[in-house]
């Protein structure tokens, strides 16, 4: 009797799980619910995400989460933040732990369509590069028989192999597991060429180098490594709310709609697009499901796109926006209209 | 053989005398002593000053990146600047006065446990206070009562967490490792083969794979939406892990005991327990307090590998603060200084505490 009773709870406890989960629009109404986004990030990456000084997360992968989260709830600060290794990113993803995931990940067929999961937006374009001693004096076709310094177990370590295969050259590999040792050991000499993505390649040259012009990045670029925002298949509303998110941030610059300016474009501009996305001629909102301050929630509380990069990548990095400006500067950031 | 041989010759002479004695007695104690003597003293010459140089002399304390790139020697103002996040990680600031107040807590009952075992009415309150202190700085690390906000536990990091990581996990591995000790010697066939096979297999693996398991491939055969927090499961894992390596220490400890010892407690009609209790353990787990002691550093260290599974431990919060800002990064070395400071800190102490309570429980051999 007494088992039966348990067996019987059990089931419905179950059941319960179950229908919550097939339930459409879940993982939104559950954030609504317990009030914050839970966000997954990289466990210290200087300029995507990483504690300061006083143990906040900041960087500009730690902003689509504050920008998604001012979105839905008006709160950027309404975040929590889940430290993820490269490991543990998709299961921490598919089970459920983490609501978004927000942690420099590049975008392949096999993540988004095997693994389950949802790219909403690519939020930082890079590319792996060569870093040399300028002294070595040679271009990225004449690196045959070159010593190369580089971490193990990523991309980067295939797309080194790749890269030199199609080009019928050999290389000898320096594999070295820590960042700090592996770039000590190349600017000791210990190898001829050290390879990452660009964006990594630039700050080791300023801040790990003695003299930073002693040392170029080499103009060809590799791979392709579109990184960006991820949720798990099964909610659209969901990652619908998170693509619009960024998109606005993004939409936001186009239009330069700044954190400074908004309150008088909200007030003043007349530009149909501007008063679409501040939620002045409403529907915008009401599509998404969200209040029509939705974006204009995002770009005063966090900012638009360029702003997060000056604040973060150029000021932590040093890097120029490249592929990241916008489609209208020669970049590749180009925002689908919120229309 | 009287005690009184072993006694070396009472010292005469003035100071100079008796250090020039032992000196011939100890460092130029024949040619090739002699050679040591002089070789370590050069090394010593060699290694030493430029060390101070860099570690004292021409060190910056300013906490800043400016000052730092001033010195010529160590920047421990890479410290300085980030202490409050090497100490306690990501946990919100204007809180870190709570994983504070626990760590000291915490402190305070591991120093009285392991200082009051000798005194008897200090002894009868260490299982009261455990049971009432791992609340209190549940409370504290946690809150979401009291008044005090709510702090998930991805926030944790620093110094408290290695820490109660380390001490939750001896505190639990031991009765646990006690048992699969205790269940290897048994009589009984399924509890024997059990406890083997659950010792073998967790030592045939390294922890960082039982750590992996737990954080990487135990969500995915739960149900979904049912989650186990991450920090539970990997305090779970560093105790059963540490648990079968401490099972074996223990049967060491066992197998040591006598046969006559547990053929005395069956005489006196004790039942298993009694007479494991009175008779075989005191005696099983004294013999075992170095090796046992030993498990403990190790897996105080150990702890550092939670790193992995995107936890801060002590280590990882040095990583972290290495990360910060990119100019901090080139800093490594004093980083890793200070933090093997402290483990050393921490260690050695646990080391000195062994011998201390070895001579302790030594006391009734003695003559």
């Amino acid at each position: 009797m007494k088992i039966q009773t348990i067996l019987a709870a059990g089931a419905m406890t179950v059941a319960a799980i179950a229908a919550q989960n097939a339930q459409a629009g879940a993982v939104l109404d559950g954030i609504k619910a317990k009030g914050f986004v839970q966000c997954g990030v990289n466990t210290g990456l200087p300029g995507f995400s990483a504690a300061n000084a006083e143990g906040k997360w900041e960087g500009i992968d730690v902003d689509v989460c504050r920008g998604i989260a001012a979105a839905l709830l008006g709160d950027a600060n309404s975040v929590q933040y889940t430290p993820l290794t490269a490991a543990q990113r998709f299961t921490a993803l598919q089970s459920g732990e983490i609501d978004i995931l927000s942690r420099n990940t590049t975008a392949t067929t096999t993540r988004d369509a095997k693994l389950g999961l949802t790219f909403v937006g690519i939020n930082y374009y890079d590319g792996q590069g060569f870093l040399i001693p300028k002294a070595l004096g040679v271009s990225a076709t004449e690196l045959d028989g070159a010593t190369v310094c580089v971490e193990p177990g990523t991309t980067t370590e295939l797309n080194l192999a790749d890269y030199f295969r199609a080009k019928g050259m050999s290389f000898e590999p320096v594999v070295i597991e820590n960042i700090n040792e592996a770039t000590a050991a190349f600017f000791s000499g210990r190898c001829d060429v050290y390879t990452t993505d660009a964006s990594g390649l630039a700050s080791i040259r300023t801040q790990m180098a003695e003299n930073p012009d002693d040392y170029a990045i080499l103009p060809e670029i590799i791979s392709k490594e579109p990184l960006g925002p991820v949720v798990a298949q099964g909610d659209e509303q969901w990652s619908d709310v998170a693509r619009w998110a960024l998109i606005a941030m993004i939409e936001a610059e186009e239009y330069g709609v700044t954190m400074e300016n908004v309150d008088d474009m909200k007030a003043n501009s007349t530009n149909p697009g501007v008063q679409r996305l501040l939620g002045v001629s409403p529907g915008m909102g009401e599509a998404l499901g969200l209040d029509e301050a939705w974006a204009y929630n995002i770009i005063k509380q966090v900012g638009n796109y360029g702003e997060s990069y000056e604040k973060n990548v150029t000021a932590k990095l040093g890097l120029e926006r490249g592929l990241n400006a916008l489609w209208t500067d020669g970049g590749l950031q180009y925002a689908w209209p919120v229309r | 053989m009287s005690e009184n041989a072993k006694l070396p010759p009472l010292p005469v002479g003035t100071f100079v005398e008796r250090s020039v004695t032992w000196s011939k007695k100890n460092l130029f104690d024949g040619w090739f002593n002699t050679i040591l003597t002089l070789g370590s003293v050069a090394f010593l010459l060699w290694l030493i000053p430029p060390i101070i140089e860099w570690g004292i002399i021409n060190a910056t304390l300013t906490p800043t990146i400016e000052g730092c790139a001033e010195a010529t020697g160590a920047c421990w103002g890479f410290v300085n600047a980030n202490l409050r996040l090497i100490l306690f990680g990501t946990y919100p600031y204007d809180e870190q006065w709570r994983p504070l107040l626990a760590m000291i807590l915490l402190m305070g009952i591991i120093c009285a446990s392991l200082g009051g075992v000798k005194y008897p009415n200090v002894r009868k309150w260490i299982i009261p206070m455990w049971v009432i202190g791992v609340p209190i700085i549940a409370i504290l690390m946690w809150g979401g009562v009291l008044g005090l906000t709510y702090v998930q536990n991805s926030y944790w990091g620093g110094l408290p967490l290695t820490l109660i990581l380390s001490s939750i996990g001896i505190v639990f591995a031991f009765p646990f490792g006690l048992l699969l000790a205790l269940g290897r010697q048994s009589n009984m066939p399924a509890l024997r083969t059990l406890s083997v096979v659950y010792i073998e297999v967790i030592r045939g693996v390294p922890l960082i794979t039982v750590l992996f398991m737990a954080s990487v491939m135990f969500p995915l055969f739960l149900p979904d939406g049912v989650t186990i927090d991450k920090l539970l499961r990997a305090q779970i894992g560093i105790i059963l892990f540490t648990a079968a390596y401490l099972a074996e220490v223990f049967r060491g400890g066992l197998q040591a005991v006598p046969r006559g010892q547990f053929e005395a407690g069956e005489s006196l009609a004790l039942s298993y327990w009694q007479s494991m209790r009175l008779i075989i353990l005191p005696q099983a787990l004294r013999l075992v307090i170095p090796p046992t002691v030993n498990s403990f550093i190790s897996m105080f260290k150990d702890t550092t590998l939670v790193v992995i599974i995107g936890l801060f431990d002590f280590l990882g919060t040095v990583k972290l603060a290495l990360r910060s800002d990119p100019a901090w990064t080139k800093y490594y070395v004093e980083g890793y200084t200070f933090a093997a400071a402290i483990f050393f800190l921490i260690c050695f102490s646990m080391a000195k505490y062994s011998a201390y309570l070895e001579k302790e429980l030594r006391k009734g051999e003695r003559r």
